[in-house]
């Protein structure tokens, strides 16, 4: 059997709050293998954005360990986990997080620039226009619709043609229409360039396209449709 | 609108105390308490001159007679009036031991002096012994110079002295102002036999008079004015014991709260930036208020009442600084001041202060507020990170244009020098908008270099580039608020260095060796043929030497017709010629004949004579040594003063001035060698003749502009500390943008290393910014200043200047990386989790 993309081992999370210390996750053990659709579901609180944070290295787990592509992320420091995302990851945010002081090229182009990409700038203005978005490139985000602007980091997560897509509810900003177009964007994406996809998602008719939905509460995981399948 | 409730909206927002407000309180604070402080220092001087009148002046009033005693109907007006009057005569000339020479400012005194105050001895003994004889006080200074212990003989003139004691002060010491030599005391009746104050020899006599208790000061000026003006006579009492100082005083106060004006102007960037943060944040609230029915000058008016109490806060802060800070280092200022100081808390300079702030406040405040009138409730959501552009109503724009006039009005009127304040508020505000436009131009050429080719691939670089010129960017907070300091301080650098520069390079080039004088008519003939006769010496020039004071012009007191102008104020060099000498440039008119002998005829220096009013065929009428001579002036010619040479704003025909006791004045030009054995050998012939020694002057010259711009600088390192906190404030506001950013740019790839260059770039590029702008306006500054303030050429002094470009970027470089540990370290997912 081939190796998972993404390994989850014992994964706890705690972080330090206003009232204590909150325990997000406990104990959670989780293979993605490659090519795999996964969909988080859960209800809010119940450590869905966590996982996927610490699933891309922008979280650091508090005991447990984290592979992916056969890398110990939690060996990784900060700078080392910077330069495996660059080759490795693409993350699409519920809130964008666009760099308002770039334009919608400068942003997609920046990941390409970072992982050395000579062409970045027309590679981005080929991203862009793959999204629909061939008209926009010298706009800031300030100056688009939230579906552009979502456009625009679905873009920019691809546009490195990464082996894993991590995407945090990625239509929760978005009315019914831009969050559908958004998604059969982010699904053509992954059917294109064959990633992992990982999906953050409250929306039931999302989670049903994945290949495989992994429910949590409580930052347990309470279903994984995979296993239900294997038994 | 609704004034309660804009109050009440007001009042509830204060709750949230005064964070983010801290930047604004500093700024103002720091900008008053400059002000607050100048002032403070200023009126404490003023008292304590007005305290110590009598002590300063060394009597109740003060007489004083160029080039002659009083006579008698002086004498007897004199004794009239007071208890009793001391007589001092006041000249310069050389001290002698041995082959030494100095020059020296003698007083020589009589047995009533000083009439107020003490003189201070080292050793400790009274002034009577110490001057008993042929007794003298030097000052230490000359002592030390010339290697003088008490108890040594030197010679003053051609008379020998012994030096008794050490002049540690006189009390009237302060009234003077500068002086080219250190002070020497002797008694009056010793310099008898010394060939000193023989008639027409430069030289003072004043009158120090005791009082009777409750004279009224004013009339008594007025009685002698009006009998003695003509004849020469000067008044000085206690009310102003020394004007010439009150007066520098008071300008150089004044010219420091103008700089401290440019600090405040930097500190109203300050106010303005936090008060638009401020208002960004209450983006929600304002859309909320909208929404629920609140009208947008209810709004404006709450934000207005908010800001102004945080101001009056930050303002009295402020005036709490200025006003104690000089009090905490009272003693230390009245024992370091060569001037008395009564340092104490004094409301006027506060109130000034206080005004200052609070109208500064108000209009950096005005046209951030005004966003809350001019933007939709609907965009307000959606213009967190591009900040509304527009203009202000126009009923706000007069406003603010209100503000601004009382500003430079009330600056122009209190600082009792309306032109240079005017001009200081026209620099600043050309300085501010210099500023402005570069750094909008700034932006747009980032925005361009951001998008050329050459840039791709150099990720930090292009990230740097496309931050200053994207939308809500820092670049124009940061290039006005440390643009503004630099700019002042480029201004003093450029001007202080040429000022020296020309004093030190191209005066000596061309200013003669000595200025010789006192030369006996029998001493001339001598005197030239030991200077023409010496190879070393290229050019001698000498001319007669009267003293005169212009008394009427067309038979019309002077001062009614041509106003005040310095040359009517108190005695000018006269002299007569003959022929015009070699250099005379007439400009209009012409030379009477060699041989003429009719009525006095006059050649006034043209500059002046415009200056004036002065047309040919004027009758003005000079009083020389108390004999009014009236003649008409036949021509105009060029005076260069800036030479050190010899010039004379009125030279007559010499039947005019035949009969009245004269000297003469030379000017000798000799190789740096020679000056020393030409100074021994005229001082060994002519003991009474005075040769100041022209490089010795320059250099006491440059000391005081030294110390002048060393005060200024301090001024302008104020300006620059608030600039320091406003970028400081700028690099904080930004602080949570950056910190996005940098979890983002580690989301997608980025390690701290480009992160961190990234934002160092950004901040060396606005830091260079400000500072080639400083340099520009610090040069336009310089080159106006010396063009036509100093009338001297301006050269570009590049040192500073680049310090000042690199001051730029260390500043801004320091307080953008203060501020990069929390971006730098903080998780991406806590980041961002926090802004979803």
């Amino acid at each position: 059997m081939a190796e998972p993309v993404l390994s989850l081992n014992n994964i706890g999370l705690t972080l330090a709050g206003n009232a204590g210390a909150v325990e997000i996750l406990h104990d959670i053990s989780l293979n993605v293998e490659r090519g795999e659709t996964l969909g988080l579901v859960g209800p809010s609180g119940s450590g869905k954005s966590s996982l996927l944070m610490l699933m891309g290295g922008l979280e650091r787990a508090t005991s447990g360990q984290i592979s992916a592509l056969g890398r110990d992320l939690s060996a990784l420091g900060e700078d080392a986990l910077a330069r495996f995302r660059r080759e490795h990851m693409g993350v699409v945010f519920q809130s964008f997080h666009l760099i308002p002081t770039m334009t919608a090229l400068e942003n997609v182009a920046t990941p390409l620039e970072l992982a050395g990409h000579a062409d970045a700038f027309d590679r981005a203005e080929a991203e862009l226009i793959a999204v629909g978005l061939g008209a926009r490139v010298g706009h800031y985000p300030g100056q688009m619709s939230g579906g552009e602007q979502q456009r625009v980091a679905l873009a920019r997560a691809a546009a490195t043609r990464p082996d894993i897509l991590l995407a945090d509810e990625p239509t929760g900003n978005l009315d019914g229409a831009n969050g559908a177009a958004i998604m059969d964007l982010l699904f053509g994406l992954r059917d294109r360039h064959g990633a992992t996809l990982v999906l953050v998602t409250h929306a039931p008719e999302l989670a049903n396209r994945c290949d495989r939905v992994v429910r949590l509460e409580d930052g347990r995981i309470v279903a994984d449709s995979a296993r239900k399948a294997a038994e | 609108m609704n004034i309660p409730m804009a109050l009440r909206l007001a009042r509830r927002e204060l709750r949230g105390g005064l964070r983010g407000f801290y930047v604004l309180l500093i700024c103002l604070a720091l900008g008053v308490a400059a002000i607050a402080a100048v002032g403070t220092v200023r009126e404490s001087i003023a008292r304590g001159l007005q305290e110590e009148g009598s002590v300063l002046l060394g009597g109740d009033a003060l007489l004083q007679f160029t080039y002659r005693q009083a006579d008698e109907e002086e004498r007897a007006w004199i004794a009239s009036v007071a208890d009793e009057a001391s007589e001092v005569f006041d000249f310069r000339s050389m001290v002698v031991v041995g082959e030494e020479r100095a020059l020296t400012q003698v007083k020589a005194v009589d047995d009533l002096y000083p009439i107020y105050g003490t003189v201070t001895l080292e050793p400790q003994i009274p002034l009577e012994q110490a001057l008993a004889g042929n007794g003298a006080a030097l000052a230490p200074v000359l002592a030390d110079r010339l290697g003088l212990r008490v108890g040594d003989i030197f010679a003053l003139g051609a008379k020998e002295f012994r030096l008794t004691a050490i002049l540690e002060s006189v009390p009237d010491d302060a009234g003077g102002g500068f002086g080219l030599g250190p002070p020497s005391l002797v008694r009056a009746e010793a310099l008898e036999g010394s060939g000193l104050l023989q008639p027409g020899t430069l030289f003072e006599t004043e009158y120090r008079l005791s009082l009777p208790e409750g004279s009224n000061l004013a009339a008594l000026q007025a009685e002698a004015i009006a009998l003695f003006r003509d004849k020469g006579v000067r008044w000085r009492d206690s009310r102003n014991g020394a004007p010439g100082l009150r007066v520098f005083v008071d300008r150089l106060s004044s010219f420091l709260v103008l700089v401290g004006l440019a600090g405040l102007a930097v500190g109203g960037i300050g106010v303005a930036a936090a008060v638009r943060s401020y208002l960004e944040a209450k983006t929600e609230v304002i859309a909320t208020l909208k929404t629920l029915g609140a009208e947008s000058r209810t709004i404006f008016l709450a934000y207005l009442f908010q800001i102004g109490v945080l101001s009056m806060v930050g303002i009295l802060l402020g005036v709490a600084l200025g006003a104690l800070a000089p009090v905490a280092l009272a003693s230390f200022i009245e024992s370091n001041l060569p001037l008395p100081a009564r340092v104490a808390i004094y409301p006027p300079p506060l109130i000034e202060a206080t005004v200052y702030g609070a109208l500064t406040a108000l209009l950096f405040t005005l046209w951030p507020l005004a966003r809350t009138q001019e933007v939709r409730a609907a965009s307000l959501f959606r213009d967190a990170v591009s900040p509304s552009r527009a203009i202000p109503r126009p009923g706000l724009l007069v406003a603010m244009g209100g503000v601004l006039a009382m500003l430079v009005g009330l600056s122009a009127y209190l600082s009792g020098i309306p032109t240079l304040a005017v001009w200081a508020a026209a620099g600043i505000i050309g300085a501010l908008a210099a500023l402005a436009a570069v750094a909008l131009a700034a932006r747009r050429l980032s925005r361009r270099l951001a998008l050329l080719r050459a840039v791709r691939g150099r990720t930090a670089l292009r990230l740097a580039l496309g931050s200053v010129g994207g939308p809500g960017g820092e670049a124009v907070s940061v290039v006005l608020s440390l643009g503004l300091g630099l700019s002042v301080l480029a201004a003093v650098g450029q001007i202080d260095s040429n000022l020296r520069a020309s004093i030190a390079n191209e005066l000596p080039e061309v200013a003669p060796s000595y200025f010789v004088v006192d030369i006996q008519n029998d001493q001339i003939g001598g005197f030239l043929d030991r200077t023409t006769g010496d190879p070393q010496v290229s050019r001698v020039e000498t001319a007669p030497m009267l003293r005169g004071i212009i008394t009427r012009i067309n038979d019309v007191p002077a001062r009614e017709a041509a106003g005040s102008h310095w040359v009517l104020e108190g005695d000018r060099g006269v002299t007569y010629s003959a022929k015009p000498t070699e250099n005379t440039i007439i400009t209009e008119g012409e030379w009477w004949p060699e041989d003429y002998s009719g009525p006095p005829q006059m050649s006034f220096a043209a500059e002046e004579g415009a200056e004036m009013g002065l047309k040919l065929g004027d009758m003005v009428t000079v009083n020389i040594l108390g004999r009014d001579i009236t003649a008409e002036i036949t021509s105009f010619r060029e005076v260069d003063f800036s030479t050190a040479g010899i010039g004379f704003i009125l030279s007559m025909n010499p039947g005019a001035l035949a009969g009245a006791p004269h000297t003469h004045i030379a000017t000798v030009y000799a190789d740096e060698e020679a000056e020393a054995p030409l100074l021994r050998d005229l001082a060994r012939a002519y003991p009474n003749v005075t040769a100041i020694h022209v490089r010795d002057a320059i250099t006491r010259v440059s000391e005081v502009l030294a110390s002048l711009a060393t005060a200024i600088t301090y001024g302008a390192l104020a300006t620059l500390v608030t600039g320091g906190f406003v970028l400081i404030g700028a690099a904080a506001a930004g602080t949570r943008m950056r910190t996005f950013e940098a979890a983002v740019l580690k989301t997608i790839g980025a390690v701290r290393r480009q992160i961190l260059l990234s934002f160092a770039l950004r901040s060396a590029l606005l830091g260079f910014a400000a500072g080639v702008v400083a340099v520009v306006v610090g040069a336009v500054a310089g080159w106006a200043v010396m063009t036509w303030v100093m009338e001297v050429d301006y050269s570009f002094e590049p040192v500073s200047a680049l310090l000042i470009v690199t001051g730029g970027i260390l500043a801004t470089l320091i307080a953008g990386l203060v501020f990069v540990w929390g971006p730098m370290t903080a998780r991406p997912a806590q980041v961002l989790r926090a802004r979803e």
